[in-house]
This record gives C-alpha cells, structure tokens and sequence, in this order.
C-alpha cells in the first residue's frame, strides 16, 4: 500500500506492506537508520520514536497506522526546544557507552519531558523503565534528564571525577 | 623499559590532493617484560598531520563502549604534545600487519597499549623537533613542543607540525624503545575527561554501527538456525520462500559450529530484511539433529549432583594434604554453590555485511576480535585470508559475545553465493539469545577447615563443569591460583567434566563473574565461623605486602589489601552490619573491593548504594570514561545476580525468545548511587572493562545474608 506520513517536519510517502513496521519503512525505505532494533517485540525500547507527540515503540507500529500522521526520529528530535535540551545534556554528560540504545532513550525522555517538565527520581525510573540500557548508563540518564529539566543534576558522577589517589598508598 | 627494539626503519610523507601531509610511523616493538602479554606485538600507529595543523589519528581498537576509541589515541597525542582539539580520531580498518593487535576482549588494550602508544606519539614528536632543529640550524636540545608546535624559548621561534610535517618524515625514525617518553608529572592528556568521541553522531541518529552500514545495491539476509545447537541441515524445501516477490534466494552455509562439508544455518536473501524475516515461516526444513537433542538444563543439573558427590577427575592445584588437615580442624565448613549459562545479549543483534566480487571479499563487521575473524571467514568461504578486507564499524555492545565471529563467517558466504550483491546478515532478537556462545553453568562443592584459632588449613573444590577429553569447553575453566588457594597450605581445587551440545563463550570477566560469587560468597561463611568479618579474613590470609605467582598474572597482597581498606574506609564499614556485603576480587590485573548497601521491600531486594575501589595501576587514563566503566561493571553484575538471569536449554535447544525471558538491568532497579574510588599505586596503568564486575555479586549475596540471615548459594539469586 501507498502511506503517506510527515516525518520531522518533511511530507514523505511509500510503498510498503501494511503491516511492515515504522521501524523498518524509516531504516530500508528512507535511509533513517537512527531509529535501532533491538528486539522487535516493544520490550527494550531502542526503536522508540515519536507519533503525534507520542513515544511509541516503530517496531510494534505497522506503517498502516502512520498513515497522515507526524512522526519524529532521532535525527529530528533537537528541532524542538525540549529535544535540543535532552541532547545537549546528553552531550554535555557524556551518557553513552556504546550507544545503540541511547537514540530510544533521548526519545523517550524528550516524551518525558513534554509532559512532565520536572520529573521527580520517581517519575524518571517509571517513564524510563521501559528502554533497556545493556551498559547500564542508567545513572548518567538520570542525570542527563534532570539537567534538561533544570534540575540539580545531583548525582555523583555528574559532578565529581574520580578521586584518583585520594585512598592510595605509594607501593614499592 | 626492557627488551629490544627491531625496527623497520620506515618512515614516509605523501602530500595529498588536498595539501595534507601524512607521517606514518612503521615500528616493530618488543614491550616491557612487565606487560601482560610479555610476548612480541607488532604495531603500526597512522598519524595524519594536515595543512591546518590538525592531525588524524587512527584509533585501531574495536569500539564497544569501552572507550578505547578515544583512549588509544589519548596516549599517541599526549607524547605528540598535541592540543586535544587539534585531535580528529579514525577508526581504523582491520589490518593486524599495520597496526598491531587489534582485539577487544580481556581488558587488555591498556596495558597492551600504554607503552607502544605513547612510543609512537614520542617518535613522531621527536621527528618534528629533529626537523625543527635542522631548519634553523640549532641544537635540537634546546627546542621544546607544546599544542601541536616546536619552539625555542631563546629566541622565541616557533613552527607549526603542519609546517615541518615534510621535513619531519626525511628524519631517521627513532628507535621507539630508545624514545624519551614523557614525565608522568608533564601529562596534560592523559588523566583529564575526554568524552566519547562519537557522542555526537550518536544524539543525532548518524550511521556508525554495523547494523547501519548501507552499501549501494545491497540485500538483506535473515537467518533459520537448527533450534538444537550442533544439529545440521538434512533437507529444506524453499519453493514458497522463492515465491515472495523481493526474495532472490536461499543460501545454506555453516557458521562454523558445525563440521565442514555440513550446514547448519539456512539464509533468506530479500530486497528487504523484513520481508526475508517475514518468509522465514514459509521456509520447511528437516534438522539432523539426533545427536543432540538430549541435552538439557534439568540434565546437566542431575549430573552435576553426581559428580560433585564423587572423587573429581582431575585437579587443577594441589598442595599439603587437605583431607589429612580438615580431619583435624576444629571447625569444618562446606557448602555447594551453583550459576547457570549466561547470555550476551547485546542490543545491536549480530549482523555483518558482505561484498564478494573479482575473487575478494570486502566485510563490514562489528567484530570484537576481526582477526579471528579473517582467518576463520576466509577458511569457510575457501579464500585466502589476504583476500578479505574488513571494515571495522561501532558496535551495539560486545560483552564477549563478538569475539567470536559466526556472524562474519555467515555474511562472508553468502556473499560469496551472490558475487557482485552486497549483502547484510542479521540475526533478530530470537536467533541472538537462542545462538550465542553462553557463559557456561558452573557446580561447586567447597569444603575449608578451621584451626582453633580461627587459622584457615586447607581447603577443597570439587567443580562440576563441562568439558571433553578432561579439557573444559572454551571459558569453562578455573585458575589454579584461585583465591585462597595461593596462601592455604593444604588446597585441592578439584575439576570433573561432563558434555554439552551448547558453543560456549567469554562473557565479561570470564570465569571471575562466576568464581568471584562462589569464593567470595563462601569465604563470608568461613570468616562467620572464624568470627570475622571478610575483609578481616582477607586482610589476615593476605598477610604482609608481596607477589604471589600467577598462572595469567602476579596477585599482590598489598595492592588487594589497599583496595580492601580503602573501600571499607569510604562506605564506613564497621563489621557485620545489617543490610551490608563485601566482595573482592583479582581479575584482569585489576584489584576491586565492592560494599554493597541493600534494604527489602516486600521480599524484593533494592539496592540502594554501592562503594567500589579500585586499583589498576598508576594512572586512570580518562577518567570520564572510566566512571562509565565502573558503573557499567556494576550494575551488570548486579542483573546477573538479582533478576533471575538464567538460559535454559531443552531438547538441546536454548529456551529464551526475548527479554521477557531473560531480563536485563533496568533503570528503576539500578542504584540510586555508586561511589568509585581508585586507588593510585606505582603500577603500569591496567584495563577496566571488566574488573569491577565480579566482587558485587558476592558483595550483594553477602549484604542479602546480613540483612536476612538466608545464604544464598545459587545464581540467579532467589530474591524476585
């Protein structure tokens, strides 16, 4: 079938089965590969990306439910204030390790964002739980989001580097 | 510095079209006996000094996550005196022959590295100066460098590397082992934050990983595997595969499991990966697979019982006579520990792309050990290993799991089944936890026995694992020097090994993320019995400051007991305290001593702070990078341990379809805080990828017991 669908902000259309994911359609069919796969069952978040302002999961949207929607990607996400904040400090907390989740994550925390400005601990976990980070930067997220959010982005390591020799006795 | 320095004394400068210049450096290094890997390593490091005087530099490691892309190439611009922000990194392709090893795997790219490294960058500097001092004619003594420039503080000149880039490559190369390095007290690089360097492509969603390599004209291929690990393809009908319009075929191949001549993977080819996945159902095939369908988790777990109740049927380290000294303990203490296989399951699923065409085989591969994968390819798809040229693309997460290379072995057949098409093989989330290479399951039977005065006299393992021909399965082993071993008088540490179908691997701290829970965990019971806490047990079986001999490594006492003190002294450790565990362990060339802080909640364990101190040499190369590590290491351990890791295998089949059936970390589990502290000793700097991983699952397990009163002895531990 033929879609036609907005994605960050450019009308876009294509042939595809209609129930090939969003996922797919944005890699193999507009050479969008930010959006990752990981597991291909909404379990691990990676594919996350943004329907009408939503955070959905493209792997579980089949492209028939795109059709006439807006649809924003990782490689669109800074275009709005509140994503543009989430990556910079992103950026700014060097958050990644290797970084095959963290375009999921920058999505569903810009989602967090939008509808939930300051976010306590609490509500962070919760929203969060749902994008698996298999190298564990889970703190440094925390942290990244509540410095988008203009929060003191109190966690250790945001603020202190290593204490290296603090503790260390010189040995022969 | 020891060993000697042959050189090939090769050093050129090729102005390009764009008026860059390049300087490579050509040496043949043989490193200090104090390297672990004692052994010579080739290295070649590619230093590109431009017309603005920025300079490229090649960074030849596979990225993982771990950093090293930005760490490798730390050393080379420190000693090159360069400013950071003059720095632009390459990833290199894989070429072992120009750039020395070239492996992700087993911590080792800094203590590898750390001398070599810096070797090239002081070589490279020294030809700027000797070029510097030929043109103005001076004493090339009296010339300094500093952000990418020579300069004469007499007479106030200064030139630019870009300037003297051409000069610089007519000069003699040094010999890097005769190289003056810099005082440790002069670094300006290494020691200081540097974030990743791909940061910002990943923000933006760019191409970087293997699962993004696009080459034009390329298809797509997804896999069917026999379901029972070992099990060969007897027939397979693809009529209704060849059907779907977009599909062009279906390839058998072997993905090296299996022995030559025979296929165990089936791969549909389409101009669409969906669509091949999507025909994966209509694809009928007939396993041959008799041989091993027996083999199952509730099996090995019988036999397992068996054996530890009986004589081992070898021994890895004996010393005195432990059965004569636990006859004569006043207190005898044993206990059985068991984990079971693991999973990788790194979140970029396996995949590597492949072009085959004029008889060569061009391969982008997210491969933690390419090399391997070279020859291993090139034997399957009967080529010559110099036919191959491989990319080396980031990776989503390696953990082990990519150092072994059947996704390249794969790609590189069908490839060469469809010459002139670019093809990319992708495993889904299925196919990857169902075909990895598992962490193998483990069976301990621990006996210590007690003098009256609390003095630990011997000590026994009897470990049940798998293995063939009295050899165990690849990361299947147990260290003779497995702590205590080394400072107990009378040990036996006993090995019996039974069969498995399944392809075992190295997963992060191979066997020290098993043992560390067994021996840590037990050697809390025997510091109860003694009326100790562990860190006294340790502090007194370490005893005084010295080296203990090491099959892989020397373990220094003194350097364990700095990390010891130094942890208990930032979590406040006052004993035996409700809610509180300690671990430690040697692994890696790495010391760590983790306190864990837990508190339950309708008989759930949360964790709420964990203290690590380290102690990996002398230097923390990039510290930003290192946190990250710390609490990579940490909070993987902790899902190992706490949210019921576990592969189960039936019918010689691997169990698990998703994360729903082997769940990993999450964010609202993760500790509210880690505090990491490294401890500085006069040691070449060492790895941390996988160190400071496997003291917090006996750290945890300890702190359960404190708060509980309830030992656990079985991974996953039973507290969800």
């Amino acid at each position: 079938m033929s879609v036609s669908f907005t994605v960050n902000g450019r009308k876009r259309s294509v042939e595809a089965e209609a129930d090939k994911p969003l996922l797919w359609v944005l890699r193999e069919d507009l050479d969008m590969p930010g959006t990752k796969f990981g597991c291909g069952a909404g379990l691990c978040g990676a594919c996350t990306v943004h329907l009408d302002g939503d955070a959905v999961r493209s792997c579980q949207t089949p492209i028939a439910d795109a059709a006439g929607k807006q649809v924003t990607t990782i490689e669109g996400v800074a275009m709005n204030e509140t994503g543009k904040r989430v990556v910079a400090a992103w950026t700014a907390l060097d958050v990644p390790q290797c970084g095959y989740c963290q375009a999921g994550q920058i999505m569903s925390a810009t989602a967090l964002l939008k509808q939930n400005p300051k976010p306590t601990p609490d509500d962070i976990d919760g929203w969060m739980s749902g994008n698996i980070c298999r190298c564990a930067t889970y703190l440094r997220i925390r942290a990244a989001i509540r410095q988008a959010a203009g929060l003191p982005a109190e966690i250790a390591d945001a603020s202190a580097l290593p204490a290296v020799g603090a503790a260390g006795e010189q040995l022969a | 510095m020891t060993g000697t320095a042959a050189l090939s004394r090769r050093s050129f400068l090729v102005a390009s079209v764009a008026g860059s210049a390049v300087l490579s450096l050509d040496a043949t290094v043989v490193l200090a006996a104090t390297s672990p890997t004692a052994a010579a390593d080739v290295l070649n490091a590619f230093v590109r000094i431009h017309a603005d005087n920025t300079v490229t530099i090649g960074a030849k490691n596979p990225e993982i996550g771990q950093g090293v892309k930005v760490m490798l190439p730390m050393l080379i611009a420190e000693e090159m005196d360069l400013a950071w922000d003059q720095v632009h990194i390459v990833q290199t392709d894989a070429d072992e022959k120009l750039y020395g090893v070239q492996t992700a795997g087993g911590s080792t790219a800094t203590p590898r590295n750390w001398l070599p490294m810096r070797q090239v960058g002081a070589a490279a500097r020294e030809m700027l100066v000797m070029a510097a001092a030929a043109r103005w004619g001076v004493d090339p003594a009296t010339l300094t460098t500093a952000n990418g420039a020579v300069l004469q503080a007499s007479t106030g000149k200064s030139a630019t590397y870009a300037s003297l880039a051409k000069d610089a490559a007519r000069q003699t190369p040094p010999d890097p082992a005769k190289v003056k390095l810099k005082d440790p007290a002069a670094f300006k690089i290494i020691g200081t934050p540097k974030p990743g360097v791909d940061v910002p492509k990943i923000v933006k969603g760019e191409p970087l990983y293997g699962i993004d390599t696009r080459v034009p004209g390329m298809v797509h291929g997804a896999v069917v595997k026999c379901p029972a690990h070992g099990g060969t393809v007897a027939s397979f009908d693809d009529a209704a595969v060849k059907a779907i319009p977009g599909v062009l075929g279906v390839v058998a191949v072997n993905s090296g499991f299996v022995p030559e001549g025979r296929n165990d993977t089936l791969v549909i080819v389409a101009d669409s990966w969906w669509k091949a996945s999507k025909a994966r159902e209509k694809l009928a095939v007939k396993w041959d697979d008799a041989a091993v369908t027996g083999f199952s988790t509730a099996g090995y777990e019988a036999d397992a019982a068996k054996l530890v109740a009986g004589s081992p049927q070898t021994s890895v380290f004996k010393v005195g006579d432990p059965d004569a000294a636990l006859a004569k303990a006043a207190k005898v203490i044993t206990a059985d520990y068991e984990y079971p296989f693991l999973a990788h399951a790194s979140l970029e699923p396996q995949n590597c792309t492949g072009l085959f065409r004029d008889g060569k085989l061009e391969l982008w591969a997210p491969s933690q050990s390419p090399a391997n994968g070279r020859a291993d390819t090139a034997k399957f798809c009967g080529l010559s290993p110099d036919d191959l040229t491989i990319h080396l693309t980031r990776i989503g997460g390696g953990f082990g799991r990519r150092l072994l290379n059947d996704y390249m072995v794969i790609a590189g057949q069908v490839a060469k089944a469809m010459p002139g098409k670019p093809v990319k093989v992708l495993f889904d989330r299925t196919d990857d936890f169902r075909h990895d290479f598992y962490r193998p399951a483990g069976w301990h039977r621990l006996t210590a026995g007690l003098g009256s005065d609390g003095e630990l006299l011997a000590f026994k393992d009897h470990f049940a694992t798998f293995g063939t021909d009295g050899k165990p399965v690849r990361a299947a082993q147990m260290a003779p020097g497995e702590y205590p071993a080394p400072v107990v008088a009378n040990v036996d540490l006993g090995v019996s090994y039974m069969a498995t179908n399944l392809a075992t691997g190295w997963l992060r701290a191979p066997s020290s993320n098993a043992m560390a829970f067994v021996f840590q965990s037990f050697l809390d019971e025997v510091a109860e019995a003694a009326g100790l806490d562990l860190p006294e047990l340790m502090r007194r079986t370490l005893g005084a400051p010295r080296e203990l001999p090491g099959e892989r490594a020397k373990f220094h006492t003194g350097r364990a007991r700095g990390v010891i003190d130094a942890v208990c002294k930032s979590a406040g450790w006052n004993g035996r305290q409700k809610g509180r565990g300690f671990g430690f362990y040697f692994s890696h060339l790495g010391y760590f001593a983790e306190i864990v802080d837990i508190t339950m909640a309708d008989g759930a364990v949360k964790v709420n702070k964990v203290w690590v101190a380290g102690d990996i040499g002398a230097h923390i190369i990039n510290p930003l990078n290192a946190l990250n590590q710390a609490h990579g290491c940490v909070i993987e351990g902790l899902g190992q341990a706490m949210i019921g890791q576990k592969i189960v295998q039936e019918a010689g089949a691997i169990t698990a379809e998703n994360f729903g059936d082997f769940a990993l970390m999450r964010i609202d589990a993760a500790p509210a805080e880690i505090a990491v502290e490294f401890v500085k000793t006069d040691f070449p700097p060492t790895g941390l990828g996988e160190p400071a991983l496997p003291p917090v699952i006996p750290a945890l397990a300890n702190a359960i017991y404190s708060l509980t009163g309830k030992r656990h002895r079985r991974l996953p531990l039973e507290v969800i």
